[in-house]
């Protein structure tokens, strides 16, 4: 055992795995999957869930664990929980009882939570975020030297904030020395307090200027001489031109293992209990959409949307991004969404009239007793509608997060001599999006999923083909901590049991007057069909998912379905759940100024995609 | 019999309330054990280090960093005032020196030779816990503060803005149907806890303000009425903190509604009584609900004991509220408990159970839009 409880776990022999289980222990609710063996298939067979036990009066996060599998032993007629309430191994290949591997991520206790600090907003920092959203972390705050507030004010901040460890990098490697040591002279006398008392060091990940390493290290001290425990590891940003995240991403992933979860209640013993490192539970969901992106060569955008935060993930030639969205929700923070999209946005997407008063009462109730859910059809056409606009919300500040380098000098030719930026545009492109995955409560409990598709359409807004799909019951955390002991078994898991394919948004890009031809289709295969779309109209084709069909669209000119602007393009794919939904409202999506006409607008669009309950 | 659970807030005539009192940072306790202590009085003493103010001094002085050490009037540890001369370049051939003033006062911590900044720290800044509550010290935590303990009729609301305060109770509207008005608002009422019956105004938020209230507690508030007294909208639901001059609480929600009757009635009987308020709400996991807490005295009245229900649980002929539209704010109670879940009007399927309205009307609701009211 080390300090920190780990055990030295025996090399795993994949070939004679049978029952995995895994789990992802929430901030409420401990949600366990059994995957196994069927056969020559990984399958997830089975799933339980019981609360979170971290706060008192358990304090002891493995008691949540070991309800939920022993709920899934019932649910599987086979014991995985001891009377010491510990997890059961089996011992041979005939026993009768226990799991040959038990593996874990967490975001109980609010998750890992980080300050993170660089020299520039906009370079360093932006660098230091990212590194810190991709490992899984809440970042509660960025110091930057041009960040607008003064020395004191960032001083004072830091005070407040109680984060569970801070990134600082700063200066290229040879550059810049003075401006990255003033940020940590800045953060160690504000000697932040920990969110888990007193003897505990506060963790301070250095990746900044090498050559200011040994200052930063007299500014923090050794361990245990000023309350830090500084690490160094290689610079974030070593030249303009190259971001190198990954020694820093490891770097919070070992601290989260190390101090955080080990001072956190019962977490030494699900760290003793777990076959793999712990994951902080997006970072589990970031590593499954980074393997399946890269193995099948895609694009794609995962959202998952919560009652207090929505979480973007985008993988695009081959760059993954994250960002959390801190108050868009649909609970906790549902009162937030409508302050920052505004009543209006809201209230465009909902097809009756309702009074605005008491939908402003509504959502405050909502937000004071968040666990309630909408009984009516009307109370869940605008829970729908605050739905698209937080997801909406997440996807532009998403955008705006995932852009290529900035400060980096771009070649400039004759031609792009007026165009010239200094990089920092968005990577995210929507026209190149092959895969757009929804997960949480909203999305994936729908009534309809008609209803998670047209979500998914209207605010995330693909174009041209874009297969939309979700999260069946939000295993990919747990898939994501598999793949790092057995990526095989979590991909094939991912494919059968994860994914529920919905079908695919067909949408042109480009705007035209309503009424005028915008593009027409032919669905030829295992379904027949074909039709002409004017600017304004939505069309669904029902093709099931084990159905193969080709699919030609041919858009009028100024409007672009991927092959470019009036050309025809024509895809083989498979069908789903939903269908086919073509689009022809335009990109980007706007909506009459009427309120009468946007009404009925909305109205046609829901009936067209069988939206609206029956 | 099945049995379901599901939160409440509590309003409870008698329950053994505990204050725990702490210190930020480890400070002077002084209070013992067993001794009776008055919800103003201190209970801990401490102070925390003061505010810190960085000097550039390289760049104020024009001089390489490097070249700070050899210029510095001041060493660490020092006390300075602000506009004591900390810095002095030596000038060519003594002429054209430049001073430097402190602009604030406190005591040099460090100095950088590698960015010639001065990290100046300010006087220590007192901070103080007080009882909170008129009660019994039972426990001292040495050097962190007190658990104070006391007999008391504790109210929870479900949403408060503003933080703690004291003050007797007055009742200001005539039943808990009433609305809190500005003309409920009495120039007699300042360091009062104002309790209303159902909606609370804007204006009578404001006359109260005025009137120097401590606190208004009624059933509902719009939320453009909410709005308004804040100056923004409440995005989320963590308060207590809002510095508005007086302390606000709900106890029901947003919108017309009435304060539960028997909480009403309860105010009532206590009228006159020193309240112990906080508004501070935080609606995330740990949920913090806002109180109110009136220390009962040996001569009160002993509420009537009813069979009391396992707490949190759900039996046939429990009270509940019910919590969200259509029915919002609806009394009623339990009276059928069906296993089976059923398709909502949403077209989502849910545990449902029927309730009794007070109007003798039944409808049937998700399990999860009721609340328990616990007395």
């Amino acid at each position: 055992m080390t300090a920190h409880g780990h055990a030295a776990k025996p090399a795993i022999d994949l070939s004679k795995l049978r029952f995995i289980l895994a789990t992802d222990c929430g901030s409420t609710t401990t949600k366990a999957i059994l995957i196994e063996k069927v056969g020559n298939s990984w399958r997830q067979t089975q799933r339980a869930e019981a609360p979170t036990t971290v706060e008192e009066p358990f304090a002891d996060v493995t008691i949540g664990v070991s309800n939920a599998l022993t709920e899934i032993g019932e649910l599987a007629g086979r014991r995985f929980i001891a009377d010491d309430g510990t997890i059961i191994r089996r011992t041979n290949a005939d026993d009768a009882q226990g799991c040959d591997i038990y593996i874990s991520t967490s975001s109980a206790g609010g998750g890992l939570q980080m300050v993170v600090a660089g020299v520039v907003a906009q370079m360093t920092a932006a660098s230091a975020k990212r590194a810190a959203l991709g490992a899984g972390a809440i970042v509660m705050d960025t110091i930057a030297s041009n960040d607008k507030r003064k020395p004191f004010e960032r001083i004072q901040r830091i005070r407040e904030l109680r984060p569970d460890m801070v990134l600082i990098s700063g200066g290229t490697d040879g550059g810049n020395v003075q401006q990255v040591v003033q940020i940590a002279e800045q953060i160690a006398p504000a000697k932040p307090r920990p969110r888990f008392g007193g003897e505990y060091e506060l963790p301070v990940i250095f990746a900044g200027n090498k050559e200011a390493a040994p200052q930063v290290r007299a500014i923090f001290g050794a361990k245990g001489e000023k309350g830090f425990d500084l690490s160094v590891v290689d610079n974030i940003r070593p030249t303009l031109e190259e971001e190198n995240l990954g020694p820093a991403r490891d770097r919070i992933h070992d601290v989260f293992l190390e101090h955080v979860m080990a001072h956190a209640p019962g977490y030494d013993r699900l760290i003793a209990w777990s076959d793999a490192p712990i994951m902080p539970t997006p970072g589990a969901v970031g590593d499954i959409l980074q393997r399946i992106a890269e193995r099948d060569r895609l694009n794609a955008v995962c959202v998952d949307i919560g009652g207090a935060t929505t979480d973007v993930f985008s993988v695009f030639g081959g760059t993954f991004n994250r960002t959390v969205s801190a108050n868009l929700g649909m609970s906790y923070s549902i009162s937030n969404v409508c302050a920052e999209a505004g009543m209006d946005n809201v209230l465009r997407w909902v097809h009756v009239a309702m009074d605005e008063r008491e939908l402003r009462n509504r959502v405050k109730n909502k937000m004071i007793r968040p666990t309630t859910i909408p009984q009516s059809a009307e109370a869940l056409v605008f829970e729908q509608a605050v739905a698209r606009e937080a997801l909406r919300l997440a996807y532009i500040q998403h955008k705006e997060f995932a852009t290529t380098l900035k400060g980096v000098q771009q070649q400039r030719t004759v031609g792009d001599l007026f165009s010239q930026s200094t990089g920092g545009g968005s990577i995210v492109d929507d026209m190149q999006l092959d895969l757009l995955v929804a997960s949480g409560g909203v999305l994936s409990h729908a009534p309809k999923m008609e209803q998670t598709a047209a979500m998914l359409v209207d605010s995330f807004e693909p174009q041209g083909f874009t297969q939309l799909a979700k999260d069946s019951i939000f295993m990919m955390p747990h898939l994501g901590v598999l793949a790092s002991v057995h990526a095989d078994a979590a991909m094939e898991v991912f494919e059968r049991d994860c994914l529920v394919r919905l079908g695919w948004s067909v949408a042109a890009k480009g705007t035209g007057k309503w009424g005028k031809r915008c593009f027409s289709y032919q669905v030829s295969g295992a379904v027949q069909a074909s039709g002409t779309l004017a600017c304004g109209d939505v069309a669904l084709v029902r093709v099931a998912p084990e159905q193969e069909v080709e699919v030609v669209v041919e858009p009028a000119s100024g409007f672009d379905l991927g092959a470019g602007s009036g050309k025809r393009i024509a895809r083989r794919v498979k069908g789903g759940t939903v269908g086919i939904l073509f689009d022809a409202r335009g990109r980007p999506l706007t909506l009459p100024e009427s309120a009468a006409d946007r009404r009925a607008a909305v109205a046609r669009w829901a009936q067209a995609w069988g939206v609206l309950s029956s | 019999m099945a049995k379901a659970y599901t939160p409440g807030l509590k309003v409870s005539a008698r329950t053994t309330y505990r204050a725990r009192r702490q210190l930020p940072v480890t400070g002077d306790v002084l209070v013992t054990v067993g001794a009776r202590v008055r919800a103003r009085d201190t209970v801990a003493r401490t102070s925390i280090d003061g505010d810190v103010t960085p000097v550039p001094l390289a760049s104020l002085l024009s001089v390489p960093a490097s070249d700070v050490p050899a210029l510095l009037l001041v060493k660490q540890g020092d006390a300075v005032q602000q506009g004591t001369i900390i810095a002095r370049t030596k000038g060519i051939f003594g002429f054209g020196k430049k001073e430097l003033a402190s602009p604030a006062a406190g005591t040099v911590e460090s100095v950088s030779a590698t960015t010639g900044q001065m990290m100046l720290r300010g006087a220590p800044i007192p901070v103080e816990v007080k009882a909170y509550i008129d009660g019994t010290v039972i426990e001292v935590m040495h050097g962190e503060g007190a658990v104070i303990e006391t007999d008391a009729v504790f109210i929870q609301g479900i949403l408060g803005v503003g933080g703690e305060t004291v003050g007797p109770l007055r009742i200001a509207t005539p039943n808990a149907q009433t609305s809190l008005e500005a003309r409920h608002i009495q120039a007699d009422m300042r360091g009062t806890v104002v309790v209303g019956g159902a909606r609370i105004t804007a204006e009578a938020v404001r006359a109260a303000r005025d009137a120097g209230v401590a606190a208004i507690v009624s059933g509902g508030i719009d939320d453009a009425d909410l709005r308004d007294v804040l100056g923004y909208d409440l995005g989320v639901a963590i308060t207590g903190a809002e510095k508005i001059g007086i302390t606000i609480i709900i106890t029901e929600g947003f919108g017309d509604i009435a304060m539960a009757s028997r909480t009403f009635a309860l105010f009532q009987s206590f009228e006159g009584r020193e309240a112990s308020v906080h508004g501070a709400t935080q609606i995330r996991a740990g949920v913090m609900r806002p109180e109110i807490v009136i220390s009962r005295h040996a001569d009160d009245a002993r509420p009537i004991q009813s069979a009391r229900p396992e707490e949190g649980a759900l039996d046939l002929g429990t009270q509940v509220r019910l919590i969200r539209d259509p029915y919002f704010g609806l009394l009623g109670t339990v009276a059928a408990l069906p296993t089976e879940p059923a398709v909502l009007g949403s077209g989502s399927k849910a545990r449902v159970l029927e309730v009794q309205l007070d109007d003798g009307s039944r409808v049937v609701v998700p399990r999860a839009n009721i609340e328990l009211i616990e007395m």
